[in-house]
């Protein structure tokens, strides 16, 4: 890897029809970084993660995965990445094994080595008892730590976690919220955590706020606390003051 | 992708569409009631209305049941190809599709994959139907099993190809079924699987003769028909490895985020 950056985006645009859903977006983020991007519904965050997973291409700019651009060099770009996301890609009908073995495989491992490390990553998250359960009998959490380990089977060197607590109650989003973090920093992985939850964010090393497909600001959360208008604020204040103020600007159109 | 990680993919796609295809107890059984239906009930009936002039591959006078068993052997590749492309549209709707695009293989090979593991429940489907045939004493050559095999191949990897093809405009499960509708039944009745072309010509169907002739499941009909035989129809075999070239072509464009119709359909949301 010769750019200190695990991930980075240079003016990447993107637009469906006359719709422009991602202006000219510049981010990058250092391994063991975890980054908060904050949005509201139709942000552009959804449409980042496409980009940043290969599903579609954007129209302008670069995406570097590792130093790999996600358009010409795919294979070795999706190789470093692990994703989680909004909607859940597990197979109901196999069982949590069987949906751990089959990423493996995708992503190359033989099966010795993937069932030593399903077995590891189990044990590391205390559900070596649901290996053999049929997924579709799982819990909305389990099925969300069953999908993070999945994420985390190949080694990634960036997780992606595209909105990941959706529908999970306050108990268990703050549970993945702490392993994602411990596993940041533990293993140097960098993060990008995507949400519309203030909360989620709060212990992130920066914070990136999207709206209407253009970076409104990015910092860590005291500094965009500290930046708005009364520093008494809190990060949740502090976000909405910055969505108010890009209210008059509309929706941008090609 | 080296060598292992090419297996080691494949192993895990393959066994993926197996093990569902096991687990979904009553789709065998569907699959080889359709053609025992027609093998049984409808070439019964119409055993004295369809006359078969001795055409080739055939040598001499041959039973109706036996005319129409390359048919019905090719029917039920293409419902297999249909089906496993309705598995395609299956893992789009249940998020399963996301993991597979974003796995560090080609999108051909994915495909390509899916196509094999396709055509093998093909092959699986094809056999068991065959076993039907022989207890019910259809005269069929013993070594046209295995001199028949590269015809199945070749047929459920075009009209799999075909399936994957359609998978790529259609959104839901809701709307397969009905191009199902469209697609299957008409190739399957434009075709000599029921009765001979020059039947369509002799009774002045003189368009649907030629759209017949144009159809890739009448060349699968056929190849497989000779090939029961011990014969080549090198025609049939040029036009079924043709467009299954083309279906498959096309389906990988419909899949690549850059140039295909996928690629204008991002999901709008946060």
């Amino acid at each position: 890897m010769n750019t200190p950056f695990a991930l980075e985006l240079v003016d990447v645009s993107k637009s469906y029809g006359r719709l422009k859903a991602l202006n000219k977006v510049s981010l990058d983020i250092k391994p063991a970084q975890f980054v908060g991007l904050l949005g509201q519904n139709g942000a552009g965050k959804s449409t980042l993660f496409q980009l940043l997973t290969g599903l579609f291409n954007s129209d302008e700019g670069q995406l570097r995965v590792c130093g790999h651009d996600i358009s010409r060099d795919p294979i070795k770009a999706l190789s470093s990445l692990g994703v989680v996301f909004q909607q859940s890609t597990l197979d109901l009908d196999l069982t949590v094994g069987g949906n751990l073995k089959f990423h493996c495989l995708l992503h190359g491992l033989s099966r010795k080595q993937a069932d030593l490390r399903i077995d590891s990553e189990l044990e590391r998250f205390s559900m070596q008892e649901i290996r053999n359960t049929v997924v579709r009998n799982l819990s909305g959490g389990n099925r969300r730590k069953v999908e993070l380990i999945r994420a985390l089977l190949h080694e990634p060197k960036v997780l992606l976690m595209d909105e990941a607590t959706v529908g999970l109650d306050p108990e268990s989003r703050k549970s993945l919220v702490n392993h994602v973090l411990t596993l940041c920093k533990e293993r140097e992985i960098a993060v990008l955590w995507s949400t519309h939850i203030i909360e989620e964010v709060q212990a992130a090393d920066s914070v990136i706020v999207l709206d209407k497909g253009t970076i409104l600001a990015e910092s860590s959360p005291e500094q965009l606390q500290m930046e708005s208008e009364k520093p008494s604020l809190t990060l949740a204040d502090a976000f909405s003051q910055l969505i108010d103020k890009n209210k008059n600007i509309g929706v941008v159109y090609e | 992708m080296n060598t292992v990680h090419a297996f080691n993919a494949f192993s895990a796609l393959s066994s993926r569409e197996i093990g569902k295809f096991l687990r979904q107890k009553g789709r065998l059984f569907s699959a080889l009631v359709r053609p025992a239906l027609w093998l049984l009930v409808f070439a019964a009936g119409f055993q004295n209305v369809f006359g078969v002039a001795v055409i080739p591959p055939y040598e001499s006078y041959i039973e109706y049941e036996v005319y129409i068993t390359p048919g019905l052997l090719c029917m039920v590749i293409l419902f297999n190809g249909m089906q496993s492309s309705l598995t395609m549209v299956y893992d789009r709707e249940v998020g399963v599709m996301r993991l597979l695009l974003t796995a560090p293989l080609p999108r051909w090979y994915i495909l390509f994959c899916k196509l094999m593991a396709g055509t093998l429940l093909s092959l699986l489907q094809v056999y068991a139907f065959l076993v039907i045939c022989w207890l019910f004493d259809v005269d069929l050559p013993v070594y046209g099993l295995l001199s028949a095999l590269p015809a199945f191949i070749i047929s459920a990897l075009m009209l799999g190809a075909l399936g994957l093809l359609l998978s790529v405009s259609v959104k839901q499960l809701e709307n397969f079924a009905g191009m199902m509708n469209f697609v299957i039944f008409p190739m399957f009745f434009m075709s000599p699987a029921l009765y001979p072309l020059w039947k369509l010509e002799e009774a002045g169907a003189e368009l649907v003769y030629q759209i017949a002739q144009f159809n890739p499941f009448t060349h699968a009909v056929e190849l497989v028909r000779f090939a029961l035989y011990g014969q080549l129809n090198s025609e049939s075999l040029f036009v079924v490895a043709g467009f299954f070239v083309v279906f498959f072509i096309l389906a990988v464009r419909g899949y690549d985020p850059q140039r295909g119709s996928m690629s204008q359909k991002g999901r709008k949301g946060g």
